[in-house]
């Protein structure tokens, strides 16, 4: 009996071992060792033994068998589908560098990405974001900024003006905005203070495009307009827009300077943290008469204005060393950004 | 304005040029004052190894037609030999010689290298090479009584010196002048303030060039102030030198001086020779329509009748007034008797003749900021002082005319200030005792008693009129650094507005679809519309820089077509681009139809394309548009493009360009394009995406091929579907388009998947059967024939 039942493990050993499939496993499994298998068989036959002690030999026997029949298909199981998927990764090789394809994201302008970087700082300090015509009129753009006609300052702003007759003014009333100020006037008309905005925009200048000039380029302004707003918290303002702006280590300062719609004036400059100043943009106290002509109490309220250009913010960020590349509408530029 | 730093210290002791620092601490504090330094430049240095000598004779070479040989005496005695290319000396006259060795500006050293074997033992020098001037066309010749032998910078007095640039804004008429500049410094540095103090002595008979003022408001005081003794010369040097800094050309004492006084006090004048001075005296008149006069630069111009003319006594014109002298009574050698004008005009008339003329002089910059209308007295007095050290003889005499008009600004002006208004705009804490030291020095004279001060505002500061220009002077001296840095506390929230937040949203979508943003020129050339096939209706810029740009685009289209062009002329193929920006056709309200346009062109792409962008972007922004294929939008191609009409009102167009407007724009590729009204779509508000139930039970499709006629929109297939599919339909999608052997002509196969799905059940066969049916009898409707 025992020399059978070893005969039928190693029988049944070999056919686990030529075994090259695991659907053939799959198969012995059953066949070999199964509750019904083959090894499980020979269990019928101690009834036919002696002894007691015969027959509980052979049952460890056989049991023994089934064990290490069942290690064997386990361990065959293993090999074989360890192998197939080798096989399959091997078979499904590829050269990721043979792939090149470019992202096909696209690019925003690069004058849009600092406008609405600028735009976010200023949200972040509390201002609401106001946007105005980009064809104006005389009154917005210059009368009412305290510029009357024949007012010296108008010859610094080259001004382009359109063949638009409104329809009880002349001609030559109608241009294109040289600044975004045109927005503090039609935000104090249309709204009532308190007045915390920034206004961004596009503006026009009869200039000659050069490597730092464009006719046509953006400037951001911001406009508050309280009860008890003093140069200080203009002072305070700046400081804090640049520092948010720029970075921690960087500081700000005023300089007097001269523009018809803010009294007193102040060019504002920023510090980089290597103590080299920049100018940046004007600033100063809203004038009496601008306060006036947006329908204002300038003994009620006061208020400061400072404002900048856009462009320059993001040729300077990226090192752009003309301006004009800003805008070619190059593909090849536009994909840098 | 360019100040030399030697001359400035005639006026106070603000720092000697040699010392660096104490060039930087006045320049800091013209820049702290609002007069921002935008240069300082070094001058007066000179070269080592250049001396003095006296020309002793001048020799031509037979052979060297181009250079001649020039004997020179050093001071030793001996003759020294030179090779020169200049011919503008003559023997006696003293020149400067760069001996052997010498290193010159330019980093050439001297060298003893001779022409046709005859050495040179030095090189004379031009006033360029010796660093005084741009002169490089002849020999610098120095005064003949020049001591020999000297290095050439002692010789004429020349000490290193700093040339400070300073900004003057458009408010500072006084700094335009030394004076201006020096009391504005003196007070922010604490320097004694020392302008300059001139008696005018009048000696001399009675004589007087008679003034008559006919148009007042332009010219609102005139004076003419009669001199003899006159000797026109040269200038002294020092005075030459000081005008060379300034950028003036040193051209005769009487010049001279009158343009030194105008750089020193800000008073422009201007000397007649009274002998050729028609009637001996002035009128002051507006000119006639298309007189004309030859101004001093040589020009015969043509002015109007809102142009000034300063006329002699017989009313022929000499000069624009305030602007520039004629060409005919300029001063000359022989002249002996001078009349000098000294007048003011009117800031605004200077003005508009500047403008209009484009003729600018350093006098005109003056009047049109603002000259000082009551410091003539002193200017004269000044200009006769100074001519004296010239003119020994100089005698002023009486009945010197002074003729004012009603126009002329009041000489007491003031204004009351409030220290309560001073510390409400400035967020200080001065008293009124804070301003009399900060104001008096610069000429705002503080009266009174009490919180509310009477300042006297200075005649040399026009600009100021109002309580707020005096608070800006409080600032200026009291130092804008020390005013604090405080933060408003606003009641408000920042934030963007709805459009603002859609327009980002409209933004990051098409970045997202692979477009990139480009901003072409809202600037069009005159047949720009034209060539892009819209209508031509267009506001004009009446003042363009050049035609190319002279009209407001109404469309964002043709920027986009352009800038495809120049991509594609680079090799770059394929291009997507969108811009989102401001349009302006023309309107009749006060200002244009300006409204925000969106464009996007696909190079390479066909209509369907520009199709998909449209759905993405109706999708995010909740927006709805009928395709009418009926109506083609101008310009685009006219069997593959639509109007988007939502409501009434067209939305925009989606298609792909005409091929004549591609050729007319030189682009090679078929280019999609989606334009649409953005006032339209941001402004509008929008309702969240509200949940629907996402059904768990397994859902059903069934795959429907139809042949339709070609004609027949597939739109209209697609409705009939769903109404046929009714409440079970989830999902529609056209898979396949067919045209071909297997369809008859004039027909297209369109295979449409229909996925069923109920929210509360399993479909059963029967379900799938009946809605088969029913699309099938909705489509049938339609003269679609089910495919099997």
């Amino acid at each position: 009996m025992l020399t059978d039942i070893t005969a039928a493990r190693d029988a049944a050993l070999t056919q686990i071992a030529a075994a090259a499939t695991l659907d053939e496993v799959a198969l012995l499994t059953t066949r070999l060792a199964g509750k019904k298998g083959e090894l499980a068989q020979l269990k019928t036959k101690l009834g036919a033994l002696e002894t007691v002690e015969e027959k509980k030999a052979a049952g460890q026997a056989i049991n023994e068998a089934i064990s290490t029949v069942g290690d064997s298909l386990d361990t065959q199981r293993e090999v074989l589908s360890s192998a197939a998927l080798a096989e399959q990764v091997e078979s499904e090789r590829i050269d990721l560098t043979e792939f090149t394809k470019r992202p096909a994201r696209g690019h925003a302008h690069l004058v849009t990405q600092a406008w609405e970087r600028l735009e976010d700082v200023f949200i972040g300090l509390g201002f609401q974001v106001v946007e105005g015509p980009e064809v104006e009129t005389d009154w917005h753009n210059f009368e009412a900024l305290n510029m009357g006609d024949g007012h010296p300052a108008r010859g610094e702003f080259d001004t382009l003006f359109v063949d638009h007759i409104p329809p009880e003014g002349n001609a030559g009333e109608t241009l294109l905005r040289t600044h975004t100020s045109p927005v503090q006037i039609r935000t104090m008309l249309e709204s009532e203070p308190p007045i915390y905005i920034v206004a961004p925009g596009r503006v026009f200048r009869r200039d000659t495009p050069d490597a730092t000039h464009m006719p046509v380029f953006h400037q951001i302004e911001c406009l508050v307009i309280d009860r008890g707003i003093t140069m200080a918290d203009l002072a305070g303002t700046i400081e804090a827009f640049t520092k948010a702006f720029f970075g921690a280590g960087f500081n700000s300062r005023l300089r007097p300077s001269y523009f018809p719609f803010t009294e007193p004036s102040a060019e504002f400059d920023i510090q980089r943290p290597n103590g080299e100043w920049i100018e940046l943009g004007g600033s100063g106290m809203v004038h009496p008469n601008v306060l006036r002509a947006g329908g204002l109490d300038p003994e009620e309220w006061s208020g400061f204005a400072f404002g900048f250009g856009i462009d320059r913010m993001a040729k300077e960020r990226h090192g752009v060393e003309d301006i004009r590349e800003m805008y070619t509408n190059d593909i090849r530029f536009i994909e840098q950004f | 304005m360019k100040i030399l730093l030697s001359w400035l210290n005639e006026y106070g002791d603000f720092g000697d040029p040699a010392d660096s620092q104490a060039v930087q601490r006045v320049a800091d504090g013209l820049t702290s004052l609002g007069l921002e330094v935008e240069g300082i430049e070094v001058v007066g240095e000179t070269v080592p190894g250049v001396v003095t000598a006296r020309v002793v004779r001048l020799e031509q070479h037979p052979d060297a037609a181009k250079v001649q040989r020039v004997y020179v005496d050093t001071g030793d005695g001996t003759e020294h030999h030179v090779w020169c290319g200049a011919f503008n000396m003559n023997a006696s006259d003293v020149v400067a010689m760069a001996t052997l060795g010498t290193t010159m500006l330019n980093g050439q050293t001297i060298e003893r290298r001779g022409i046709l074997g005859i050495d040179s033992e030095g090189m004379l020098c031009s006033s360029s090479e010796l660093g005084l001037g741009d002169d490089h066309s002849g020999i610098y010749i120095l005064p003949s009584d020049t001591a020999l032998g000297l290095p050439y910078g002692e010789a004429l007095g020349l000490q290193p010196d700093v040339l400070i640039d300073a900004d003057v804004s458009r408010n500072r008429p006084d700094c335009w002048g030394y004076v201006g500049i020096a009391r504005d410094l003196a007070a922010k540095l604490g320097v004694e303030f020392r302008p300059p103090t001139p008696i005018l002595s009048v000696t001399g008979d009675e004589r007087t060039a008679p003034v008559e003022i006919i148009d007042g408001d332009r010219c609102a005081r005139f004076t003419s102030t009669v001199m003899s003794g006159v000797e026109v010369r040269p200038s002294a040097g020092w005075m030459a030198r000081r005008l060379n800094a300034a950028g003036m050309r040193p051209i005769s004492n009487v010049v001279d001086v009158s343009n030194y006084v105008m750089l020193e006090l800000n008073q422009p004048s201007h000397a007649f020779d009274i002998d050729t001075l028609g009637g001996g005296g002035f009128r002051v008149r507006l000119a006639a329509e298309g007189e004309k006069l030859t101004t001093l630069d040589g020009e015969e111009r043509t002015f109007t009748d809102d142009d000034l003319f300063i006329c002699d006594g017989n009313d022929v014109p000499i000069g624009v007034g305030g602007i520039m002298g004629g060409l005919d009574t300029e001063i000359t050698d022989a002249t002996t008797v001078i009349a000098l004008e000294m007048a003011w005009f009117s800031i605004v008339g200077i003005g508009r003749t500047v403008t209009r003329t484009n003729l600018r002089s350093d006098a005109s910059v003056r009047f049109e900021r603002g000259a000082d209308p009551y410091g003539m007295p002193n200017a004269i007095a000044r200009f006769v002082e100074l001519l004296s050290e010239t003119c020994p003889d100089l005698t002023v005499h009486a009945g010197a005319a002074d003729e004012r008009t009603d126009h002329l600004p009041a000489e007491q002006r003031s204004v009351d200030v409030r220290i309560s208004a001073v510390n409400r705009v400035l967020g200080t804490e001065l008293s009124i005792d804070d301003l009399p030291p900060l104001l008096d020095p610069i000429g705002y004279t503080v009266s009174g008693t009490g919180d509310t001060r009477q300042v006297v505002l200075p005649t040399w500061r026009l600009d100021s009129t109002a309580e707020i220009d005096v608070v800006e002077e409080v600032a200026r001296h009291y130092g804008y650094e020390r005013l604090g840095k405080t933060v408003p506390k606003s009641v408000l929230h920042g934030g963007l507005t709805l459009r603002q937040q859609r327009r980002r949203l409209v933004r990051e979508v098409l970045l997202g679809l692979g477009i990139s943003e480009a901003m072409p020129t809202p600037f069009l050339a005159p047949d720009t519309l034209a060539k892009a096939g819209l209508p031509v209706d267009a506001i004009a810029i009446t003042n363009p820089l050049v035609t190319e740009e002279s009209v407001l685009r109404t469309s964002l289209r043709p920027g986009l077509l352009e800038a495809i062009a120049y991509n594609e002329s680079h090799r770059q193929s394929g291009v997507q681009l969108f811009e989102v920006g401001h349009v302006y056709p023309p309107g009749d309200g006060e200002l244009p139809g300006e409204y925000e346009a969106l464009t996007i062109v696909l190079a390479g792409s066909e209509a369907p394309a520009a199709l998909v962008v449209w759905r993405e972007l109706a999708a995010v922004l909740g927006a709805g548009a009928r395709l009418d294929q009926s109506r083609v939008p101008d310009g685009l191609h006219a069997t593959r493009s639509a109007t988007l009409q939502a409501g009434k009102d067209p939305l925009g167009a989606v298609g792909e360009v005409a091929p004549d407007v591609l050729a007319a724009f030189d682009v090679d590729e078929r280019v999609a394009i989606l334009e649409l009204d953005l006032d339209q779509l941001l402004d509008r508000k929008t309702k969240p995406n509200q949940w629907k139930l996402t059904s768990r039970y397994p859902s059903s499709d069934l795959d429907l091929a139809f042949v339709l006629a070609e004609g027949v929109p597939a739109e209209k297939l697609e409705k009939a579907i769903r109404q046929g599919a009714g409440k079970l339909l989830v999902d529609l999608a056209l898979f396949d388009v067919y045209r071909g052997d297997r369809v008859e002509t004039g027909s297209r196969s369109l295979a449409y998947r229909i996925r069923l799905q109920s929210d509360d059940r399993n479909l059963t066969d029967q379900d799938v059967a009946d809605v088969r049916r029913a699309v099938e009898a909705a489509a049938t409707k339609l003269g679609a024939e089910l495919r099997s």
